[in-house]
């Protein structure tokens, strides 16, 4: 009885993870052709969702669309699994769509991210959903969406470059840190998201499906399996991942991207592990 | 030797109102042509109609190519019209800020059309960027300069650089030198005359002055209510005009 009125209420108070069928039919349509399209943004209808913009709604729309009751949901905000943000929508699909949740990396099928690609091998099978502010690499230089859209149709990059020349003048270096711009399969430039350049070269050849979602802007790409994403750069100045100059305090690592996090009231600060699964994992097992 | 460009027949209307109507000419590889005539003559009409920035209503203009040869560029696709528009033309505009990026600084640019064509050293680039401010009286010292930071004149001659970086062989000039105080423009005007003919550039250059057209133009097109009502070389339509019209802008020159 309690069973079939849990049932009866998910059926009736909200779909299984909360938008309707048409909805994610439609978000699924556009998903296929932006594995069709590498790096493409596909314009798709974005809902309302009970949370507001900036807060990951397109990201939510993508994984409510992608998820099966199947699923092992894992949920990372700039790394953490246990922030506020990371939490809710962590919430919101546990009571939405019932799914298993969990905090590893290598268990999940299905990860929604905000700002970090886990540092653990992401596998095949595996999905990665982006959360993604700003899906147009060359909205900064040029505003008119008409023209930008032109520029993507004829592949005319001049411009990002033109962002990197400029970062040199001014700084001897590129010194674009995050949201750092990538040419899909030698076609499309694609914003990564504000992920650190750091994580560029994962999004690379990436055996997992990653989806990027953008719910203000209504635009969703993707990148299918094994897809090349270059980040952009001159032969003169080549692109280079930022590194670690610490160990992590925590677990000792060394490759991987860290936060500078204060520790007492007197300045005292140690650099750790931005991934906390990544760190943790590592901690427990050279303790074992 | 074949025309760089042949126009032929073209009309713009605005609505029923007329923007320039039955207008043909040949333009020759090293030539400069000067389009004078009274404000709303139709000279930016023709114009834009010529560098693809207005669709006209009839007429062909005919361009050759480097690669196919004579091309009609009204009927050729947009993209290729764009690569057109970044590579073997320039169009320099009346106000600067039109013709630049006023966010990006002076190098960026210049350097903004070599590396539209596929220019990926910054080294060369920024080297490039600082030879064509040299080449037109700007101090390389200001190359890391926001353009809002120069003066009219300096920002004019800094579109100039920016569109002739990469070396186009025809170049759309509307009024460049409108706007600019009188010794600014008899400064740009000497500028603009050297780079013509050191680079033995061909050029479409409008203008309702005819001091300009003097200095500049090799040949004459004076428009009249969208109309040419006269052709002819500079010297001969200045010092000889035939129709009533050129004769009336040529000694309301010279009376002030
Ligand atoms: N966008 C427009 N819409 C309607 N009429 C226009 C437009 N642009 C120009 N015109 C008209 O077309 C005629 C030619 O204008 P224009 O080509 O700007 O002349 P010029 O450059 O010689 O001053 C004028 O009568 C002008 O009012
Ligand atoms: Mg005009």
């Amino acid at each position: 009885m309690l069973r079939e009125r849990g049932h009866f209420m998910t059926e009736t108070a909200y779909n299984f993870a909360y938008l309707d069928e048409e909805t994610k039919r439609m978000i699924r349509r556009a998903i296929l052709k932006g594995l069709a399209i590498p790096g493409y943004q596909v314009p798709f209808a974005s809902r309302e969702m009970p949370m507001p913009y900036g807060w990951g709604t397109g990201g939510v729309q993508v994984s409510a669309a992608v998820m099966t009751p199947e699923d092992r949901f894992k949920v990372i905000d700039q790394g953490a699994d246990d922030t506020t943000n990371a939490v809710s929508i962590r919430k919101f699909f546990e009571r939405t769509a019932g799914v298993a949740t969990t905090t590893r990396t290598e268990e999940a099928s299905l990860i929604q991210t905000r700002h970090r690609i886990p540092e653990a091998a992401l596998a095949e099978g595996q999905i990665l959903v982006y959360q993604v502010p700003i899906p147009e690499p060359l909205r900064f230089l040029e505003p008119r969406e008409s023209e930008t859209r032109k520029m993507h149709a004829l592949e005319e990059y001049g411009l990002m470059h033109v962002k990197l020349y400029e970062d040199i003048s001014r700084h001897g270096h590129i010194a674009t840190a995050y949201a750092y711009p990538v040419r899909v399969e030698g076609r499309y430039v694609m914003d990564p998201s504000p992920i650190p350049k750091f994580d560029n070269p994962k999004l690379s050849d990436c055996p997992a499906i990653q989806l990027f979602g953008a719910g203000r802007e209504q635009r969703i790409y993707a990148l299918p399996p094994y897809t090349r994403a270059a980040s952009l750069d001159f032969e003169d100045y080549p692109f280079e991942a930022s590194k670690a100059e610490h160990p992590c305090a925590l677990c000792g690592a060394d490759d991987t991207y860290l936060d500078e996090v204060i520790t007492d009231d007197a300045g005292g600060r140690m650099f750790v592990c931005s991934d906390t699964d990544y760190c943790e994992t590592r901690q427990k097992e050279r303790a074992a | 030797m074949s025309p760089l460009l042949s126009v032929r027949d073209i009309e713009k209307r605005y609505g029923a109102h007329i923007g320039c109507t039955g207008v043909s000419f040949d333009l020759w590889p090293g030539e400069v042509l000067g389009i004078v005539g009274e404000s709303g003559s139709g000279k930016s009409t023709l114009l834009s109609c010529l560098a693809g920035h207005l669709a006209p209503d009839r007429g062909e203009v005919i361009f050759d190519t480097r690669t196919d040869g004579p091309r009609d560029t009204i009927t050729m696709s947009e993209p290729e019209r764009r690569m057109l528009s970044r590579t073997d033309w320039a169009f320099v505009h009346q106000h600067a800020r039109d013709g630049l990026r006023m966010g990006v600084s002076a190098g960026g640019n210049v350097g903004e059309r070599l590396m539209a064509v596929g220019a990926r050293h910054y080294g060369e680039i920024r080297e490039s960027a600082s030879d064509w401010l040299g080449r037109v009286e700007i101090d390389e010292g200001r190359i890391d300069d926001r353009p809002s930071t120069f003066s009219g004149g300096m920002q004019q001659r800094l579109q100039i650089a920016r569109n002739l970086v990469t070396g186009p062989r025809l170049v759309f000039m509307d009024e460049p030198t409108g706007g600019l105080d009188v010794s600014v423009q008899a400064r740009l005007l000497d500028l603009l005359r050297g780079l013509v003919r050191d680079m033995g550039l061909s050029v479409i250059i409008v203008t309702h002055d005819l001091a300009v057209v003097r200095l500049l133009a090799d040949r004459l097109m004076v428009m009249k209510s969208g109309r040419v009502v006269e052709t002819g070389l500079t010297d001969q339509v200045l010092d000889d005009p035939q129709h009533a019209y050129t004769q009336l802008l040529v000694s309301s020159v010279l009376q002030v």
